[in-house]
């Protein structure tokens, strides 16, 4: 294994920002995965250092394929985490908003610069991603449509769902879309948690990224089987929003298998207690994401459910 | 008259709620709407919002059909200081056309694309950010120049900016607008969460001569200046390559020729100067930058190239 710093950003009041890779093997760049890009990816960054610390003892048995390169880059944005904070704390951008990069641009814009020129010419890419809003997701795999990959090579993660995604406008400056422009087969891996750790999820994600990896020729290690993974499109989930404000109290779990009417949360009012609002399915399937915050606003996603 | 185009509940006690000031005035059918606000930390479009409402109100008999006046597109992130939309730590700017089935945000989108929709022409104010100083000028992206440029020069800027359009932009206001058919135009000026007084000024001279133009307005208006306009590529970007802070050499507006000192990166703990920044090209400085601390990449100037330049 090589330990080597990436990226190095000088700051005028703390030590330089060095995004830090792991090499295993040498050769051909077979497949990197990214961790926290945002401060608040606590899970994100805890599933890398578990995955190095997997391909560590992989390395040691000579399980690595001779000719194949595996990058893995636990946590760009530390400098955030260490603060609390989600996004680049000086001007609050995003930098899985500023792919490809620009190495003359804004501060961000060169943080993904340089760990994009550092991340091209993989044939895989796998990025532990977050989602924006409060909640929980049923570990799964996805890959934005963009012509340029095969929907088929998620089952080789082994993962319960894989779904695709039709890109919109915004997601074309991130990681995951400019890395499948630059013709690496690029997926976004979600597991249960973001800003704090799920010890079964996390395992769960390392399995499912040495089994692609095995499933690949990458590595010669036996991975257990995973899940016959159902591929869907986003279009074969249902979204529930809350109708009104206040307290939410689910009275299901990510995984459950519901039916439609079934209840599934209510809302209360925050001052009165009183139930203002029964949430129910309007289809039959399994849920895979719930919100998560105590307090919840008027259409707010807080249910989705991939249907039966 | 006060109305509220777009709703909905908090946790807690509180609605969220967006308003707009629609005043008429005369038999005319045209409608202009001034949106602003959209980024909470922009605040130089609250003055002029209170400028052109007050007095439209105190000039109504001249007023030829309506004007439709929303200060406050994201009212939680003006009211806490916060450039997108709190909870959720989203660009407003960027989730536009919204969904009507979507989230919070998505069906506010939506609801704001549905009201704005049909006015003749809707001017879109912001203020830069707090980073950063802005001459008044108007960004139009190349494919709507043609039909916008004639509209962006009555408005009494120092320029038009012309730029190259990018898919990330798409989900803007102003492009969903212009895709949409209502003509939008994007007002940039003065600096994050402050008030340039003679810029709003300006601007009010510049939209009651569009509304003369256009036949809503009846009384006098006040020459306005002829903008320069900046085709693509006429503009030349400085950006830090050091970290520190930033001491400009240079004032707001000035004229700087290639190599000259636009001013200095320093180290308050070695006493050393970390970059002399010098003009990657001749030209006026339009933009500058007003916070100090920087990083490498942090945007220092934009120069505004004379003829002939050529920023490599």
């Amino acid at each position: 294994m090589n330990k080597e710093i990436l990226y190095s950003l000088k700051s005028p009041y703390r030590e330089s920002l060095d995004v830090t890779g792991f090499r295993f093997g040498n050769g051909e760049k077979a497949i990197a995965i990214v961790g926290a890009m945002r401060g608040n990816e606590i899970q994100q960054m805890y599933v890398c250092s578990q995955l190095i610390r997997r391909l560590k003892a992989i390395e040691r048995r000579g399980e690595i394929v001779k000719g194949k390169e595996i990058t893995v880059i636990p946590c760009v944005n530390y400098y955030s985490m260490n603060i609390g904070k989600r996004f680049w704390a000086m001007d609050n951008t995003d930098i899985n908003r500023m792919f490809p990069g620009y190495n003359l641009g804004e501060t961000t814009q060169r943080i993904a610069d340089g760990v994009f020129s550092r991340l091209q010419g993989f044939e895989y890419g796998v990025q532990l991603a977050s989602f924006y809003q409060p909640g929980d997701f049923l570990s799964h795999v996805k890959i934005m449509e963009t012509g340029f990959t095969d929907s088929e090579l998620m089952k080789l993660f082994g993962m319960q769902f894989g779904i695709v995604r039709v890109p919109r406008p915004y997601d074309t400056t991130t990681l995951n879309y400019n890395w499948q422009i630059w013709e690496t087969k690029a997926f976004s891996l979600y597991t249960n948690s973001t800003d704090s750790i799920d010890e079964k999820s996390a395992h769960i994600a390392v399995d499912s990224i040495l089994r692609f990896m095995a499933g690949t020729g990458i590595i010669t290690t036996k991975v257990h089987h995973g899940f016959e993974t159902e591929i869907i499109s986003e279009s074969g989930i249902d979204q529930i929003h809350s109708e009104a404000a206040g307290i939410f109290v689910s009275h299901t779990e990510i995984g459950a298998q519901v039916n439609e009417n079934d209840i599934i949360a209510e809302i209360t009012d925050p001052l009165d207690g009183e139930t203002v609002s029964v949430i129910r399915s309007h289809v039959s399937g399994i849920i895979y994401f719930e919100y998560s915050s105590p307090l919840i606003n008027e259409n707010t996603v807080c249910f989705k459910i991939i249907k039966d | 008259m006060i109305k509220t185009i777009a709703q909905a509940s908090l946790a807690v006690n509180e609605k969220l709620k967006i308003k707009k000031n629609s005043i008429k005035g005369g038999n005319g059918k045209m409608r202009l709407s001034i949106v602003t606000g959209i980024h909470g930390d922009e605040l130089e479009g609250q003055y002029f919002a209170y400028l052109i409402n007050s007095y439209l109100q105190e000039n109504v008999e001249l007023l030829n059909g309506t004007v439709d006046i929303y200060p406050a597109m994201n009212p939680l992130g003006i009211d806490s200081i916060t450039r997108g939309i709190p909870l959720f730590d989203l660009d407003m700017n960027r989730i536009f056309p919204g969904a009507k089935d979507g989230t919070m945000p998505e069906t506010i989108a939506a609801s704001l694309i549905e009201d704005l929709s049909g006015s003749d022409i809707c001017i879109d104010v912001h203020s830069s950010n707090i980073f950063l100083k802005e001459l008044p000028q108007i960004r139009i992206s190349v494919p709507t120049a043609k039909e916008l440029v004639p509209y962006a020069k009555m408005l009494n800027v120092d320029f038009i900016w012309v730029h190259e359009s990018a898919t990330v932009l798409e989900s803007t206001l102003a492009h969903t607008l212009n895709s949409a058919g209502t003509k939008t135009l994007v007002v940039e000026m003065g600096v994050g969460m402050r008030i340039t007084k003679e810029y709003c000024f300006q601007l009010f001279d510049g939209v009651l001569n569009l509304m003369k133009n256009i036949g809503m307005w009846l009384g006098d208006v006040k020459p306005v200046r002829e903008p320069t306009i900046s085709l693509n590529g006429a503009v030349g970007f400085v950006n830090s390559d050091a970290a520190g802070i930033f001491v400009p050499e240079v004032n707001f507006g000035d004229c700087v020729k290639k190599g000259d000192l636009i001013g200095r990166v320093l180290d308050p703990l070695t006493g050393k100067i970390a970059a002399d920044i010098a003009a990657v090209c001749s030209g006026m400085v339009f933009t500058l930058r007003e916070y100090p601390v920087v990083y490498g990449g942090s945007l220092l100037a934009r120069i505004l190239m004379s003829e002939g330049e050529n920023a490599k």
